[in-house]
């Protein structure tokens, strides 16, 4: 067992796990944020993204014992004051989700791509998301709602 | 009231839960005392179960019980079923093995079910999943669907592994067509094997109370009552009235979801038998191995045309790959779904379908996004195109001149289409597609050394799954109706029930436009309820693209009877005839007066009949108070959505690369009531037909191992893959429902594989196979340049 110390969406935790648990299960099973969610066994598919210390991160590639002393934001912590963050509004208005499995780590990654391209071009917004499979919407109005949160990140 | 919601728009209910995490999946869900579950699945595609030794496993840290297929025998609990019954062309019945949820004599694919581990935590059921002996005697495994038939039986009891040998349509009248004809065009297609993939891996929970006897099965599914009806009535487990099935948020189905799997069975089973909840969640690489897969034919087919161009005749010889196991829907994907839809837009006055249905060591195939009309639409766009091609005609003037012009025209083969206008689509496409500057477009790709082509693809579907009656009739083991209820509460807001189900299709929002833009109600004053058997009527779920045309129908006629209720107590609160009272925009009138009532002042009239005080609200005579009503509604025909979409790529000869540069297309969906969500559909299904055409493969060895399971081995499209699609529509209204609607689910995945095929083979001149790869299209153009250097 591994004592973990972290902060998540601005809450300070302190668990006891096993030496081995991800930091997806961590999040899902332990803090029952299930907004985080698991759709592949071999870090493909980006369902699991979460920001660690402002990054994304595929949360199955991860220990919970390696976030020690690290600030995670999952999909959950991104409301604030009852408001969506202007990407959650973004997808919103472009019909950006459909069964709204892949959307958490969608959201997540887009944010960071827009944290690091500041007026990415399509190109860039579908090279960058390319860590996250997505089956209902064929992308394109992902693509829509994060050219439609340019500047408002 | 607002202007019309029909039509509109509107965002969606449905997104706020998914935006902030708060969508509650069936994996999300964590009940007290909750057990973990975890599956012994066969690691050979056929062997025969000598004994299972569960000893040291159940003796293991945390291990409550491991169930076996013996365990499964002693409680009687049946196995899962082919719910289709298809007559082979000799007057024979299909041929279906047995399938138990847990197989205790032989396994048939890799994946197949064979133990139950059930432990305190998920770590300590997979731990002593590991101490499961499992001795096999490993026999010769039937991989290959073209090889099925010649192989040794793997079934005892089904020759050449056949299951059926259907035909459909006018043998002799097609072989006097092709006597007749100048030209005969033959084709050879395999339709490549896929998994459906939706990205929330299935998962079940099982929860047995033990004092009042109610069962409850959370699953991930498209279809809860079917579930429950398949379960309770076939596998034997629990009554029906005491068996609640849940389905909550499902991420995703495409097919894949439609019926019950072992797991859900087994799963429910052991909660009952445990005495408490056991909950298993699907890892990818099980989900690989274990879902449905979908297509998987070969095909050979023929086209018998006269030299002006006019096609007088089609052949199709198919033979499609079941799986270890016939599936629930598996008989029909491959017969009426396909059989009936060979013909396409064309008007073919002969036609001739045979479909030899084979059993395999492979994982079940069954209905997967288009289910059977991708198939039909592949070959016969794939055909149209290499007859064009072979006679020097324009590809696109041979459609337009082969089309049916005139409606309602009865198919010489099943299907009667009551509208269309396909000139219409395809003019638009052309259009929109630029095809008339396609060669300046060509030259330029040649001046970067890039071979530029344009594909063409046209479709027909038969939605809105179906006439009870037409089904029933063709083998059907249940009718394809569809209910609804709409409950208006006292303060007027409404709960809507329907017994379809939304995994993505967004019904929260589009059935809520439907029932407002009827009553006249608030879009945000409307409620959707749906996925839970103890709420609402029965109900047959979603696939088909059948829930608007279906259910949506369902809703609009019970949103009927409650204006006809309305119309008789308004009648009396406004003391006017009724056949006076007038019902508009969310009110009743007594025209040329200034006599109203609203509807909710109606609904509330209905929940407090009498006076009192201010309230004074009489019912009529005998009239039962409340305002519910409800709705089952039975088409009388399928709907038939249709479209014209167009492909250009640009391959690059040195690596083989194809790139999709533009995609358009135009589709006849008959009214939309929401364009936003209709164009989500189309885009979904898109990428899964063009994922289907150029980079996703399930691939068997001969041993029947599964080399593709994983999102390592099997290439799910990125956003990177494709292109911005350009989208339009024409509508022809259906006549086949009251709303004029046609469904738009499938229409991506059905018409974009041919689509994208037949620009690429115009694009490298020579055939090549799906999924058109970089390495398959570079060494086909190897072989081009060397046959051609040969016969140089």
């Amino acid at each position: 067992m591994v004592k973990v110390n972290l902060s998540v969406n601005g809450k300070q935790i302190e668990k006891e796990v096993p030496d081995n648990t991800l930091l997806a299960s961590f999040l899902r099973d332990n803090l029952n944020l299930t907004g985080t969610h698991i759709g592949c066994d071999t870090s493909q598919c980006g369902a699991c993204v979460v920001h660690v210390d402002g990054k994304s991160i595929k949360s199955c590639t991860m220990l919970a014992a390696d976030a020690e002393g690290s600030e995670v934001t999952t999909i959950e912590g991104l409301e604030k004051d009852g408001k969506l963050h202007p990407v959650q509004e973004s997808f919103k208005k472009h019909h950006g989700l459909q069964c709204g499995y892949c959307t958490p780590g969608m959201v997540m990654s887009s944010i960071d791509l827009l944290k690091t391209y500041k007026n990415p071009t399509d190109e860039e917004i579908r090279k960058g998301l390319e860590g996250n499979i997505c089956r209902c919407t064929g992308y394109h109005n992902i693509v829509a709602a994060v050219k439609g949160a340019i500047g408002k990140v | 009231m607002a202007a019309s919601m029909i039509g509109s728009k509107v965002e969606r209910k449905e997104d706020k839960k998914f935006l902030t995490g708060k969508g509650r999946y069936t994996a999300d869900i964590t009940l007290h005392n909750q057990s973990y579950a975890v599956f012994i699945r066969s690691p050979h595609a056929r062997a025969k179960i000598k004994g299972i030794d569960t000893s040291k496993a159940k003796k293991a840290s945390g291990v409550i019980d491991v169930l076996t297929g013996k365990e499964l025998q002693e409680d009687k609990i049946g196995g899962l079923i082919a719910g289709w019954k298809i007559v082979s062309k000799d007057g024979t019945d299909m041929k279906c093995p047995a399938h138990p949820a847990l197989a205790s004599d032989t396994v048939n694919y890799v994946g197949d079910h064979v133990a139950l581990v059930i432990a305190e935590t998920l770590q300590q059921a997979k731990d002593a999943a590991d101490l499961v002996k499992v001795d096999y005697k490993v026999l010769k495994a039937v991989a290959s669907t073209a090889d099925a038939m010649s192989s040794e039986t793997i079934h005892e009891g089904i020759d050449k592994n056949l299951c059926f040998d259907w035909e459909l349509g006018d043998k002799a009248k097609t072989d006097e067509a092709f006597s007749n004809a100048d030209r005969v065009i033959e084709m050879n297609l395999v339709n490549n094997r896929l998994v459906p993939n939706a990205m929330e891996p299935r998962a079940s929970i099982g929860d047995y109370n033990s004092s009042s006897e109610e069962l409850t099965l959370y699953t991930t599914s498209q279809n809860p009552h079917l579930s429950r009806l398949v379960i309770s009535a076939f596998n034997a487990l629990h009554p029906e009235h005491k068996f609640r099935v849940i389905a909550p948020d499902v991420g995703g189905g495409f097919g894949s979801k439609i019926y019950p799997y072992s797991e859900d069975v087994v799963v429910a089973w052991a909660a009952k038998r445990l005495k408490r909840p056991v909950k298993w969640v699907c890892e990818r690489t099980e989900s690989f191995l274990s879902d449905c897969h979908g297509r998987d034919h070969i095909t050979k087919c023929s086209l018998a045309v006269k030299n002006d161009g006019t096609v007088t005749g089609l052949k199709v010889d198919t033979i499609a790959n079941l799986g270890g196991y016939a599936s629930l829907f598996a008989t029909v994907t491959p017969t009426y779904l396909y059989g009936p839809l060979v013909l396409g837009l064309y008007n073919i006055p002969a036609a001739y379908c045979n479909v030899k249905a084979v059993f395999t060591n492979t994982a079940p195939v069954d209905a997967y996004r288009g289910a059977g009309r991708p198939e039909a639409t592949y070959m016969i766009e794939r055909l149209m195109d290499r007859a064009a091609k072979e006679m020097g005609i324009d590809r696109a003037e041979f459609r337009k001149k082969n089309f049916i012009k005139q409606f309602p025209h009865q198919q010489c083969l099943v299907h009667n289409i009551d509208s269309g206008d396909y000139d219409a689509h395809f003019d638009k496409a052309l259009k929109l597609a630029d095809y008339a500057n396609f060669n300046k477009r060509k030259a330029e790709s040649a001046s970067k050394g890039k071979l530029r082509g344009i594909g063409f693809s046209t479709y027909i579907e038969a939605c809105g799954i179906a006439p009870s009656a037409a089904v029933m009739s063709l083998g059907a083991g249940v009718g394809l109706w569809e209910s609804a209820e709409i409950r208006f509460n006292p303060t007027g807001n409404i709960s809507v029930f329907t017994g379809t189900h939304s995994h993505g299709q967004s019904h929260d929002t589009t059935f809520a436009q439907i029932v407002s833009d009827k009553l006249g109600v608030p879009f945000e004053n409307i409620d959707l309820v749906h996925g839970d058997t103890d709420k609402g009527p029965f109900g047959m779920g979603t696939y088909g693209s059948r829930s608007l045309a279906v259910g949506g129908t369902a809703i609009a006629k019970a949103c009927d009877k409650i204006v006809e209720k309305g119309k008789a107590v308004a009648s009396k609160m406004l003391e006017a005839n009724v056949d006076e009272i007038e019902f508009k925009d969310g009110e009743f009138i007594v025209p040329n007066t200034n006599k109203k009532k609203t509807i909710g002042e109606i609904a509330f009239a209905c929940y407090l009949p009498g006076t009192y005080g201010e309230i004074k609200s009489p019912l009529p005579d005998g009239m039962e108070p409340g305002l519910k009503e409800t709705a089952f509604y039975d088409p009388v025909n399928f709907s038939f959505p249709a479209g014209s979409h167009i492909c250009e790529v640009e391959v690059d000869p040195t690596t083989g690369e194809t790139k999709v540069d533009t995609y358009t297309c135009v589709d006849d969906f008959g009214n939309l009531i929401n364009p936003m969500i209709v164009e989500g559909q189309i885009h979904g299904g898109l990428a899964q037909g063009i994922g289907q055409a150029l980079y996703e493969n399930a691939y068997y060895d001969e041993t029947g191992q599964l080399v593709t399971a994983s999102y390592m081995d099997y290439c799910m499209p990125r956003a990177d893959n494709f292109p911005e699609f350009r989208i339009d529509y024409t509508c022809t209204p259906a006549t086949s429902n009251p709303l004029g609607v046609k469904g738009c689910g499938e229409a991506g995945a059905i018409a974009s594989p041919p689509a994208v095929m037949n620009a690429v083979v115009d694009a490298i001149g020579t055939e090549v196979t799906m999924p058109a790869t970089a390495e398959k299209v570079w060494k086909a153009l190897k072989e081009k340049t060397s046959s051609a250097k040969k016969a140089a």
